[in-house]
Parts: C-alpha cells; structure tokens; sequence
C-alpha cells in the first residue's frame, strides 16, 4: 500500500500518456481528451513530440480542469506508460499518490514501481493479442482499449466515447463497429477486475459553453481565407507546416468557383524560405494578398527580402509559428524567441509590425487582420505564434466574422486618379501619415508606373544617392511606423482587485498560465495589475502602465527577455523597472512557473525594497 | 546618366505599330551602363520585339535581380511597372506576380551571377513550374559590377582580364533550362540583332517558360583574347541551327526562303513561328535531341544558338494549380470571403 494517500480529484488533474512515435496513439488521445469535452469539462492537452517520424518517444498531456485553466499545470497526476524507453522518468514524474497505468501483460519487478504512487496494471497485449490476429489492428486497437478502461477508472460516460466514434466514423460502419467493441474490451476488463472508479474522476459539468477547440495554426490559415489572402508560397518546417497545409484544405472546401470548380487561390510549395517570402513579394507588388508560414530559421533566411518589403513598401503577412532556437534549437519544442530577430529583421534601420495572438481565436482575427494592416501599412507584418498555440488544440472562443467587413486595400492609386491628374509620388507623403500611394502594375498606359528598387530613390521613386533625399525617406518611414501604432491590436490590461504599484505585462501564448497564476499570487496575498501586449509598434499605453507602476514584471518564454529589451529600446525605460520572468526549457510556461518567480520576488521586496538596495 | 533627362521629341515620321506607338514609346531611361555594352544591344532588341508585337507598353512587368544586367529594365518599356529585386531573386519574385495578375506579359532579365550563382536554385524552380515568363540571361560570364571576377558561365580554361585562369567547369544555362522542362529554350548573342529580335518576340508569345541565354560580350572586364564571351569569340564560334520569323495574324509562309528549308510552328496564341533551318539536321521539338545536339558541339568549342526547344503546346503554372481566369489581384472580399454562415458550420464541427 502506498504511503502517501491517493489524489483524490473531480475534474481537476492532469493525464499524460508516453507513446512511441507513429504508433497510432494520437488519434486514440485526442478522443480521450475530446470525449472530456463532451462531458462539459474544459480540457487542455499538449504534444510533447520530438523531431523523428517513427520510434522515438512521444507524450500527450491532457489537463483537464474544471475551472478552465488552459495552461500547462506541471506534474502528473496519472500517468499512461505505454513506452518502455521511457518508463523510468515517466514513474519518477508522477505527482506522490498518483496513478501509474502501465500494461501488466509481461510482470515486472517491484524495483520498477515507486511505493507512493497506486499501480494500476491492465494486461492490454494480452488483451489485444487474443481479439485480433493483424499486427497494425493490434497496435491500433490497444489504444482504443486502454482509453475503454480509463473510461471505467475515471467514471467517463461511455455513451459520449461512443458517440464521438460515431462521429469519426460517419459512414465507415465497420470501423466504428470495431472501434466501439474494443473501446468495451478495455471497459468491461477494467470494471470485472478493478476498482472503478480511481481517486481521479471525470464527472459531467456545463463549463464549456459554446467554446470550440482548435489548433492555432488552422485558426490562423483560416483567418487568411477570411482575410483575402489570394497567393500562399511556403517551405515546410515544423512547427509551421500545418499553416499551409491547413489554408490548401479550408481553401479546397471554401474558395472554389462553384460555377468552373477553377481555384480562387495559388498556393506554392516554394523550393525554400527564400523563394516563399520572393513569391509572396511578388504577388504583393501586384496587388494580391499573399503570405507565407515559416518558423525561426525559415526568418533568418527571409531577412533580405524582409528588408526589400521595408524598403520598398511592399506588403507581406508572415506568419511566424515560434520555435525554441538558436539554430535548428529545439524543433518540436515551444519559445517565444523570434521578438528582436522579427521586431528588427534585416541589415540597415528597419523596424516591423508584428502581432501576438494568445490563442486561435486571435489567431484567426490577427491573420485576417495582418492583411489588412500589410496593403494599408505597405510592409511586412508578422503574426507571432508558437508551438504551443500552433500545433496544441485549445479551447477558444468561437470564430466570429462580420458579413459588412471590407478589406482595407489601402492606398492604391486608380487609372481614374491618375486621369484626374493626382500627382502620383510613390514615396511621396501626401496626407501626412507617412504613408504613399502606390499603384499596382498596369494600371494606366502614360501615367503611374514607377520603378520598384531596393535602392535610395526621391519621393517620385527616381534613384537617388543624395544624403538629403536618403533622411527624407528614412524620417518619413518612422512617421508610417508611428501611424502603425493606433492601427495595429491595443494592449489589453486587466486591473487587480486591489490598488497596486506593481504590475505584469506578458503576451501570446503565456496568457492562460498568466491568468491563472493571478489567482495563486493573489491567494498569497500578492496583487497585480496585468497587461497584454498584443503588438509591435507598442501603444502609448504600454509606456503609461509602466509609468503607473513601481515595478513591472515581463513574462516572456526566451532566456535574454526579448520583449523587454524591445520596450527599454523603443520606449526609453529604466530598465531596472523591469524585472523579467523567463522560461525556455522549451516546454510551455505554467502558473506555477510564474507565481513562484513573481511571488520570490515579492517576498524579496518585502525585505529589501529594490528602490533602496539600486539607489 | 540618369541625371541627363532623355529628350521626348522625335521625328514626326517615325513608323508606328498596330497601336498607333512608336519605338520610342518602348524606351526607357538613359543606360548607365558602360559604352558598347553588350546589354544595350539586348535592351534595344526588347525594345524593337515589343514593339513589333504592337504590345501595349504598360501591360508588360519587367522583373529583375541584382547587377548590370538587372539594371537594364530601367532603360527599356518605361510605362511599364519595373522591379529591381534582391540579388539571385527575380524568378520567385516574378512567380508571385504573375500568379497575382495572369494577364501582365511577364519579362524576367537576369545574368549569370544572378542566375547561375546565388539564384541558380530560383532560376531553376521557376523554370520547373512552368511559370508563364520570357526569361532572358544577358550572360558576360563575369561580374562585371564588382570589376571582374568569374561568373559561374565562365568556361574552363577561359582567362579573366587580370590574367587568372578560370579552373571551374561551366554552368550551361540553357542545357539546364532544357533538362528541367523550359518549353522554349533559345539562344543567341547580344551582337545579333537579327537572331535576338525574333526570339525574344516568340518567347513572349509562348505560354509557358521561355527561357533565351543571350551572350553578351562585357566590354570592360570580359571583352579580351582568352576569353570566351569576347565579341571575336562568339563571332567565330557561333553555330546557329536556325533563323526565326515572328508571324502574328499575317500568313505563314514567307516566300523568300526555298521550299523545306523552313518549317512553321504555331504556338497556342495563333503566333506563327518560321523557322529557316540551317542545321538541316535540327529538330526543335526534339527535347533529347536538343540536349544531344548541344552537348556535341559544346564539345566542339562550338557556340549552338537559335530557337532550340519549342513545345507550342505548353501549359504554365495557372493551368497546373487550375486557378480562376480572373486575375487574382482584382478579387475582393465578395469573392474572397466564405462568410459568417460558413464560419458557424466550422464552429459546430470544432465542438
């Protein structure tokens, strides 16, 4: 009997599942963690995969939480051992008085188990191996019946298991049958010889509402078919393949003729990031929305056309699906690394527009909205993503778009303009914004055309090495940039129960472990009042809220505190008013992560306040 | 030069085109290139080409890289939009045009440090899908800019001015261009006016990838004994296999060649090509054939130019990703955007 006496949990506790890459397992994990869904209980789950196709280890976590936590938690609570490569770590990681469920077809010595953890064997090959006689059903099947007994050992509704099979299998009878008759074996084995159910339990709830649940980078290509986005040029590299590989699937359903069947859409598989971003360049001069979808050394690579796009004026949407680098980095891992290499991209004084969605809801409102932003702004805008929103199902609010909403095209010269004998400048700032009109090739045989250069070049596009004329341009691209300012996302702020004088600002995919770590400090008596940054340029209330506050905490997921260092820069700030709070292990920041790092540092201040121990 | 603005006027008796325009409509600004430059002559000959088409000087995009030769579109087609890209980048960046606006003729002007070096890959990628383009290589082999080093086109064993003898071996653009599925493959010598015209005028006509290697002799860096992209050199060992006549809406058969020496060739757009063979042994549908035939006389020393390849039924890219006729870049959100019914069904399937 275990020392420790075992968790007891409705509704709150956390499920990992460690696999062996490509053995069918996911598709059986993400029932399970769907079917928790259906009971109307919010659910986070999270791939932790490596870079492999086949055989290496791979784990699926699925928090589930009542209370809508959608961070990670940290620790586990039950544990699926289904790999023996990585049995020994799995079993240390088990929160004392958790639960191991591992398959007992073979034993295994005691020396293999912990004393403070409950054991839970289900001879699953045995199980398997006397139902079906095909090695792949084998394979396929034992994971459909070790979710049947965790349905009995967490008091699952076995009729909700069912019906999302049914609806899997829509029209494939034999596979449902077949999948449904093993989902009992692993049931019916569990309840005859186990006691059901365990410590943890799924009990039904109404805590979803009309929430859906969606992975960030299908989110986000689906704001592109929404957004306009006519032209998608890409190169695969994970975690971002599943943009591209997404928009050519919504646009197949969405963005046919139904008259010709002819696409209303080119999407190329560019050779490299060079060509992608080239093409997407190409298109945007001509008047196209285009966009590519890349990850932190695909940036790297497009950093002179990024510079071209900034230079020239040229509209582009790259959406940036963060990955913990430097260099290849950690490929299947997640960070919020890219700030300063997009933020800043390219040789010369360039500074770019980048967005941070917290989940994929705004990432479907950013990426439609980047579109906007990049023909209104003429230059690059970066949607900021990462591994975790990207390539992680989370549950969101629903999609929502506004029949009424006109794409902004920006400012684009017509031929009847240029009839009516406006003076067509391309760099010329007419309306005081600093941003030109342009026209798209074409548009008018005597009058308009221009030639685009990456060079120097006078208000009237003509090239140009005079000192005076390079300021003119350079002054009048930092006028568009402070345009872009009330244009792009504001930041959010949400203010603490209590007056405070000191504050958070965090963004993208920290958001739920932030909001959830609120309320630890909170419990512990530490107040703070929190904004979001969703964009770059930063809104004069980023500036305001620090002014507001003694202290200021920057979450962010990169070890040199990466936004942080782009707020002391562009908004001159003490930095010492900055305290960062970094995470980069490559797995995502959690609550507990964040309130024990705020909550040190608190009771730091308590004992010496900063102000005097700097001064 | 360009500070030196380019006189408007002309003679009042300057022939005109179907169109009504003259061949200075076609110009652009002043070259700012070296004397005698061998690009010149390739820019006067796109000049006259599109002039002979009767094309409408605003409808054309003319892309290009970084270098001598990517300057050149500022001098030719001025009320053409230009775009004077990255370095090695004008096929990806002329790819995302055109698959913006199918309706533009798309002109691509590159060299051989663009093509052949840092956008080897590009050239070859765009050429692999059919992009509906005139690619043209005003090829020096040498980088004339950065005052004379070897370009990838060098051949072995050429010398450079300062006497360095090249001990790479040759990248041969078209050889390339015909291994990777171009289906118009030409070339010619920028000192041809007479061979160059007529080829580029076909290669805008086709549908599909054109690609044309001109050699274009650089008169500072690459112009001297030992070289082989001189003048004298190409002069001595140019072998062309063919001469071309353009035919648009006008009958095929031109009666001042003998009868068998010339064999037509319509393209999808109803241009008739007349070809006057001079190899008699020369096919030019002939894909295998052409890159035997090219690797042969390469072996010779000897220079193949003219139209080489032809598929007069090719299809481009568009057709590949069967995208709609209209252009794309004039699409709005009535066309584009599935709306909010079609939004709440894919709400209810993520329940």
């Amino acid at each position: 009997m275990p020392e420790q006496s075992p968790i007891s949990s409705v509704n709150d506790f956390v499920v990992r599942f460690a696999n062996v890459n490509g053995s069918g397992s996911a598709s059986a994990n993400e029932l399970f963690a769907r079917s928790i869904l259906r009971h109307g209980v919010p659910v986070s789950p999270r791939n932790i995969f490596p870079s492999n196709i086949q055989g290496l280890p791979t784990w699926y976590e699925v928090r589930v939480t009542e209370a809508g936590h959608l961070g990670a938690r940290g620790g586990v609570d039950l544990m699926v051992a289904m790999n023996p490569q990585t049995w020994d770590k799995d079993v240390a990681s088990i929160e004392p008085g958790g639960y191991l469920f591992y398959d007992s077809t073979k034993p295994m010595p005691s020396s293999k188990f912990r004393a403070d953890i409950n054991v839970i064997g289900v001879p699953l090959t045995a199980i398997t191996n006397s139902t079906y006689s095909d090695p792949r059903q084998r394979q396929l099947f034992k994971n459909i019946i070790y979710l049947g007994a965790l349905s009995a050992l967490l008091e699952m509704d076995p009729k909700v298991i069912e019906q999302l099979i049914g609806e899997q299998y829509k029209g494939k009878e034999k596979l449902l049958s077949s999948n449904v008759h093993a989902l009992h074996l692993g049931r019916d084995w569990a309840l005859q010889n186990l006691k059901c159910p365990i410590g943890l339990r799924v009990k039904k709830a109404d805590k979803v509402g009309d929430r859906i649940f969606m992975e960030g980078n299908s989110a986000a290509a689906l704001g592109a078919v929404y957004g306009g986005a006519t032209v998608c040029a890409w190169y695969p590299i994970t975690p971002s393949s599943s943009v591209a590989e997404a928009f050519t699937s919504h646009c197949k359903k969405l963005r046919h003729d139904p008259e010709t069947g002819k696409a209303k859409y080119a999407i190329v598989q560019g050779e490299d990031e060079l060509a992608s971003i080239g093409i997407v360049i190409g298109a945007s001069w001509n008047g196209a929305r285009a966009f590519t979808a890349t990850s932190g050394p695909g940036i790297s690579l497009m950093t002179e056309f990024i510079g071209l796009s900034y230079f020239a004026e040229i509209p582009a949407v790259i959406m940036n699906i963060q990955r913990a680098g430097p260099s290849t980095g950690m490929p299947t891992r997640t960070q919020q690394c890219d700030i300063i290499a997009c933020g800043y991209a390219s040789h010369g004084d360039t500074k770019h527009v980048m967005l941070f969605p917290e989940d994929p809801a705004e990432a479907f409102e950013f990426a439609a909205q980047s579109f906007d932003l990049a023909e209104r702004l003429q230059t690059t805008i970066f949607v900021m993503l990462d591994l975790d929103i990207g390539m992680n199902h989370r549950l969101c609010r629903p999609l929502k778009w506004d029949d009424a909403r006109q794409y902004d095209r920006g400012k684009v010269m017509t031929a009847e303009m240029l009839e009516e004998g406006r003076d067509f400048g391309r760099y010329l700032d007419v309306d005081g914004d600093g941003i030109p009109y342009r026209t798209y090739p074409g548009t008018h045989p005597t009058k308009g055309s221009y030639f685009t250069r990456g060079t120097s070049r006078d208000r009237y596009a003509r090239y140009s090495e005079e000192g005076a004329v390079y300021v003119d341009n350079m002054q009048r691209l930092v006028r568009k940039f402070e345009t872009a300012q009330d244009m792009v996302p504001r930041p959010l702020q949400a203010n603490a129960g209590k007056p405070t004088k000191c504050g958070v600002i965090y963004f993208g995919s920290t958001s739920p472990a932030m909001d959830e770590a609120i309320g630890l400090l909170e419990a512990k008596g530490h107040h703070l009042d929190r904004l979001r940054i969703r964009a770059f340029p930063f809104h004069s209330s980023v500036a305001s809220f620090i002014a507001d506050h003694d202290f200021v905490y920057v979450v962010e997921q990169n070890r040199d505190a990466q936004l942080r260092q782009l707020i002391v820069n562009e908004n001159g700030i003490d930095p010492v008013r900055l305290v960062p709070i970094l995470h980069y292990d490559g797995t995502p920041i959690t609550a507990r992560y964040i309130a024990n790092a705020i909550g040190d540092h608190q009771d730091h201040l308590k004992v010496t306040p900063l102000r005097k121990a700097v001064s | 030069m360009t500070y030196i603005a380019k006189p408007k006027f002309h003679h009042p008796g300057l022939p005109k085109n179907e169109l009504g325009y003259t061949h200075r409509d076609y110009e652009g600004k002043i070259s700012t290139l070296c004397a005698g430059c061998g690009h010149d002559s390739i820019t006067a000959s796109i000049i006259e080409a599109c002039y002979e088409l009767s094309i409408e000087p605003h409808r054309v995009a003319k892309i290009s890289g970084i270098g001598c030769s990517s300057k050149t579109p500022d001098y030719f087609l001025g009320n053409s939009h230009g775009f004077n890209s990255v370095h090695g980048r004008m096929p990806s960046v002329l790819t995302g045009a055109n698959l913006a606006n199918r309706e533009l003729i798309y002109l691509g002007v590159s060299g051989d440090g663009d093509s052949a070096s840092i956008g080897f890959g590009q050239f070859a990628h765009s050429i692999r899908r059919g992009v509906n383009m005139t690619y043209i290589v005003e090829n020096n082999g040498v980088y004339g800019l950065t005052k004379g080093q070897f370009s990838a086109t060098a051949d072995f064993g050429s010398k450079s001015k300062k006497g360095v003898t090249n001990t790479d071996n040759a990248i041969d653009l078209v050889a390339i261009a015909l291994q990777l599925g171009a289906t118009f493959v030409a070339r010619s010598f920028s000192g041809d006016k007479t061979q160059l015209v007529p080829l580029i005028a076909a290669a805008i006509r086709h549908k599909g990838a054109s690609f044309i290697d001109v050699i274009s002799p650089c008169i500072a860096f690459n112009n001297h004994a030992g070289s082989t992209k001189s003048f004298d050199y190409v002069r001595e060992h140019n072998d062309a296999v063919n001469r071309l006549d353009v035919l648009v809406g006008r009958d095929p058969i031109s009666v001042d060649y003998a009868p068998g020496t010339v064999q037509v060739v319509e393209q999808h757009d109803g241009t008739r090509l007349a070809l006057r063979k001079l190899d008699a042994d020369y096919d030019p549908h002939d894909r295998l054939g052409a890159q035997n035939f090219l690797q042969k006389h390469a072996a010779k020393g000897q220079i193949v130019t003219g139209l080489l390849y032809v598929d007069p039924e090719a299809d481009d890219l568009h057709a590949h990703l069967n995208t709609v006729e209209t252009p794309l870049n004039t699409m709005d959100e009535r066309a584009l955007c599935p709306g909010s019914a079609a939004l709440e069904k894919i709400n209810a399937s993520l329940r």
